[in-house]
């Protein structure tokens, strides 16, 4: 019997597997991640490589790109963010619904990259939380790939409440989000 | 490198200097293009001189892109580079404008190329273009008040503090 | 007998007030093709002013991806503008960085000797091979036939297999250096190049099976954004854009670079100017760039000496094993390195062919270790102006495939 992904903890016997919801929404959260792909320069030719059939993202789970934001879960920030596309970014990511996740592809999203200039946002975190950086210029598919496994491992072991929590609003409130 | 007929070339001079007398300021040849630095008030007469010119007609604007100088005198230039089919021959034609009052007629009524060209030569220098159908910024952000191709405007954002001058040879 | 039912009667008729859709003028819808497109193109928009489906307008908004690479130019030495350049058109970036340095090489005056010519004849031929793959394969994608796109891909990843042998990375590469290459092609490079040669042509036969005689993508594609010759030049459409309205401009015909002079291959034209002329200019540009490859392999095979540079200590950082045995190459290197070295005084424009048409680089140098001023010119910018043009009276979904038709990508639009 093929296994594709690990049993959480559980009680189980004949006819019937007890875990809780966490590990259980968490599991299927985590393999069916449903991808924005924000891919403004070079990471994105990247991201396509790692879209394609060589390095396939989508035996992961996230088999279906959404551009609509209301209807993704991870958004892929992939490429330099100038001031101008700032405003943008923000309104994509305001719009997504909870639970919501940021992925920062290359060393331009993360922190301006090799841009050091008074035209590019020094890195995405200035205007929206991120949850795992990619460094790389490009990261090559395999560092991507890594770094949507680590997203995976953070979705699988999130608390239920997190969204709700004072914690995390105080996080969206330091970056004026409401 | 680029082919130079001399022969075209001379005569092109000639006709050039017939036509504008002390408008064409000054001529040399650099690596392999002539060059020809002219007048600002004559650019447009110039460029439909050559455009209209029947032995060697320049229809195709390569590009258009400005410069600054600081040093002996401050002023600001745009520099065009036209290309002629015909006879495959390429001329860069230089104006200097000063940085006081940096107005100068515009190409599009000759060149639909020169629309974004001299948009992006206004958003880095701020050189005006007069008779420019759109001149607004183009590629920085609509609010900008300084033009950041000039000589005195740093590169980096001096609001960042997440990176430390000092280890950057600064 | 038909009569009108009481209730279509429209009690307590307004005077002057329009009831009936005939009499409604025209009304113009606005439509933003917004700076995040679905995944391909790149960040630019266009506020598309509508007639319904019919496009009647456009206004376009750029920039934002501007990261002012004419700006930090001034600050880096030469050697260090080679991976801004990357960056400009990414898709295929040895061509630029073979075309910056070709550049600073005529500012220098050095002569590059006719290996080294070969050698980067053939990687540029390769990119511009990759680039047309992704073209064309999203005017497929845009146009509703993904699988070209998936084949295409990995064909790509056989050319970054192969960019990977020769300088290390895969897509921005910084290949090359002032004079030359910093190393030999390898044999297992050669090796690659060999089979990449022999057996891409059956993938792009089977591409080819797929769309170019496609009954749909042609009813998509034929008389779709249609631009003329004399618009297109006077717009300074240059590249596959260019030949496909019908002018044979080719910057590696025109002004010969690197040794293109010596090789065998035609250009192709199109008619009408428009998508599908376009799409099949840069299908025949790859079947003729592989005729270039295969030239180029014959002839260096010929030549018997394996030099990969060319001679010029004071730019051309000499190899470890001489800096630690000899005198003059410790001080170069360290003149090199530590920026000492002074370029001459001067200002050069070079162009070349990039996959989008003719690049050009105006450098203008004032005897320091950064240019003065460096300016590229990009094919993209100037021609993206020409979009509105193009689609106007068109449809929306014509809108679309003409834009992806013209390989805009955002890095060389706003640099």
């Amino acid at each position: 019997m093929a296994s594709y992904v690990d049993e959480p903890d559980s009680f189980s016997g004949k006819g019937f597997f007890a875990t809780s919801f966490e590990k259980a929404i968490g599991l299927a959260r985590k393999n069916s991640i449903w991808p924005l792909p924000f891919a403004t320069s070079c990471c994105g030719i990247e991201f396509m490589a790692t879209m394609g059939a060589h390095y396939d993202l989508a035996r992961f789970g996230s088999e279906r790109m959404s551009f609509s934001p209301r209807q993704s879960d991870l958004l892929m920030v992939m490429g330099t963010i100038a001031k101008k596309m700032g405003p943008v970014l923000r309104r994509v990511y305001i719009q997504m619904a909870e639970p919501r996740w940021v992925l920062s592809v290359g060393a331009c999203a993360s922190s301006g990259g090799i841009f050091d200039t008074y035209s590019v946002l020094q890195g995405i975190d200035r205007i929206i939380p991120v949850d795992v950086y990619v460094p790389g210029c490009p990261p090559r598919p395999e560092q991507i790939i890594d770094g949507i496994l680590k997203i995976q491992e953070l979705i699988g072991k999130e608390q239920l409440r997190r969204r709700n929590s004072r914690e995390y609003k105080e996080l969206l409130e330091s970056y004026n989000i409401e | 490198m680029f082919q130079v007929d001399k022969d075209i070339i001379l005569l092109l001079e000639e006709r050039l200097k017939l036509a504008f007398g002390n408008d064409v300021l000054s001529y040399e040849m650099s690596a392999d293009m002539p060059c020809f630095t002219i007048e600002k008030n004559k650019v447009t007469d110039i460029v439909r001189f050559l455009f209209d010119d029947i032995e060697c007609p320049f229809r195709f604007l390569t590009t258009l892109c400005g410069i600054h100088f600081t040093r002996p005198v401050e002023k600001l230039g745009v520099i065009y580079h036209l290309h002629c089919f015909k006879h495959n021959q390429r001329i860069r034609l230089k104006t200097f404008i000063p940085v006081v009052n940096p107005v100068i007629e515009s190409l599009t009524p000759i060149f639909a190329s020169a629309n974004w060209m001299e948009r992006e030569t206004y958003d880095f220098y701020g050189i005006i273009f007069e008779g420019h159908p759109n001149l607004r910024r183009i590629l920085n952000v609509d609010d900008m008040t300084s033009f950041p191709l000039r000589k005195d405007f740093p590169l980096e954002d001096q609001t960042r503090d997440d990176k430390n001058d000092s280890m950057f040879g600064r | 007998m038909l009569y009108p039912k009481p209730e279509t009667f429209i009690t307590n008729m307004i005077p002057n007030q329009k009831y009936f859709p005939e009499e409604d003028l025209k009304e113009y819808s606005t439509m933003n093709l917004g700076p995040t497109h679905p995944a391909t193109h790149g960040v630019f928009q266009n506020v598309l002013t509508m007639d319904g489906e019919i496009i009647v307008d456009t206004e376009q908004t750029i920039g934002y991806i501007h990261r002012a690479f004419e700006k930090i130019a001034e600050r880096r030495p030469f050697y260090q503008i080679t991976p801004l350049t990357d960056r400009l058109n990414y898709c295929s970036s040895p061509i630029n960085n073979m075309g910056w340095h070709m550049t600073v090489e005529k500012l220098l005056g050095i002569q590059i000797p006719k290996r080294v010519e070969y050698l980067r004849v053939i990687i540029m031929e390769l990119a511009r091979i990759a680039d047309h793959n992704i073209c064309n394969s999203v005017i497929g994608v845009d146009s509703g036939a993904l699988t070209g796109f998936v084949y295409m891909f990995q064909e790509r990843e056989k050319i970054y297999e192969i960019y990977e042998e020769i300088c290390g990375a895969r897509l921005t590469t910084n290949m090359g250096r002032i004079g030359g290459f910093e190393r030999n092609f390898s044999p297992v490079a050669w090796s690659k190049i060999k089979k990449f040669i022999a057996e891409f042509p059956g993938i792009v036969k089977e591409f080819e099976r797929l769309l170019v005689r496609n009954r749909i993508f042609m009813e998509r594609t034929v008389n779709v954004g249609p631009i003329s010759a004399e618009k297109a030049l006077n717009y300074g459409f240059t590249g596959p854009n260019l030949r496909a309205a019908g002018i044979d401009y080719d910057v590696r015909v025109m002004n010969p670079y690197s040794s293109y002079g010596d090789f065998d291959f035609d250009i192709p034209v199109g008619t009408n100017g428009d998508t599908y002329d376009r799409f099949m200019v840069r299908q025949e540009e790859i079947w003729q760039s592989l005729r270039i490859i295969q030239q180029a392999i014959d002839k260096i095979e010929k030549i018997p000496s394996c030099e990969f540079h060319t001679i010029a200590p004071e730019y051309y950082l000499p190899q470890k094993e001489e800096v630690y045995r000899s005198m003059e190459a410790l001080i170069y290197h360290f003149k090199i390195v530590m920026g000492e070295t002074d370029a001459p005084v001067g200002e050069v424009y070079h162009c070349i062919e990039g996959a989008n048409g003719e690049l050009g680089f105006y450098l203008v140098s004032d005897g320091g270790r950064t240019p003065y001023r460096l300016h590229f010119r990009r094919p993209c910018f100037i021609y993206y102006q020409a979009y509105p043009e193009m689609i106007k009276g068109s449809m929306l979904s014509d809108a679309v495939l003409t834009m992806s038709s013209m390989n805009v990508i955002a890095g060389e639009l706003d640099a």
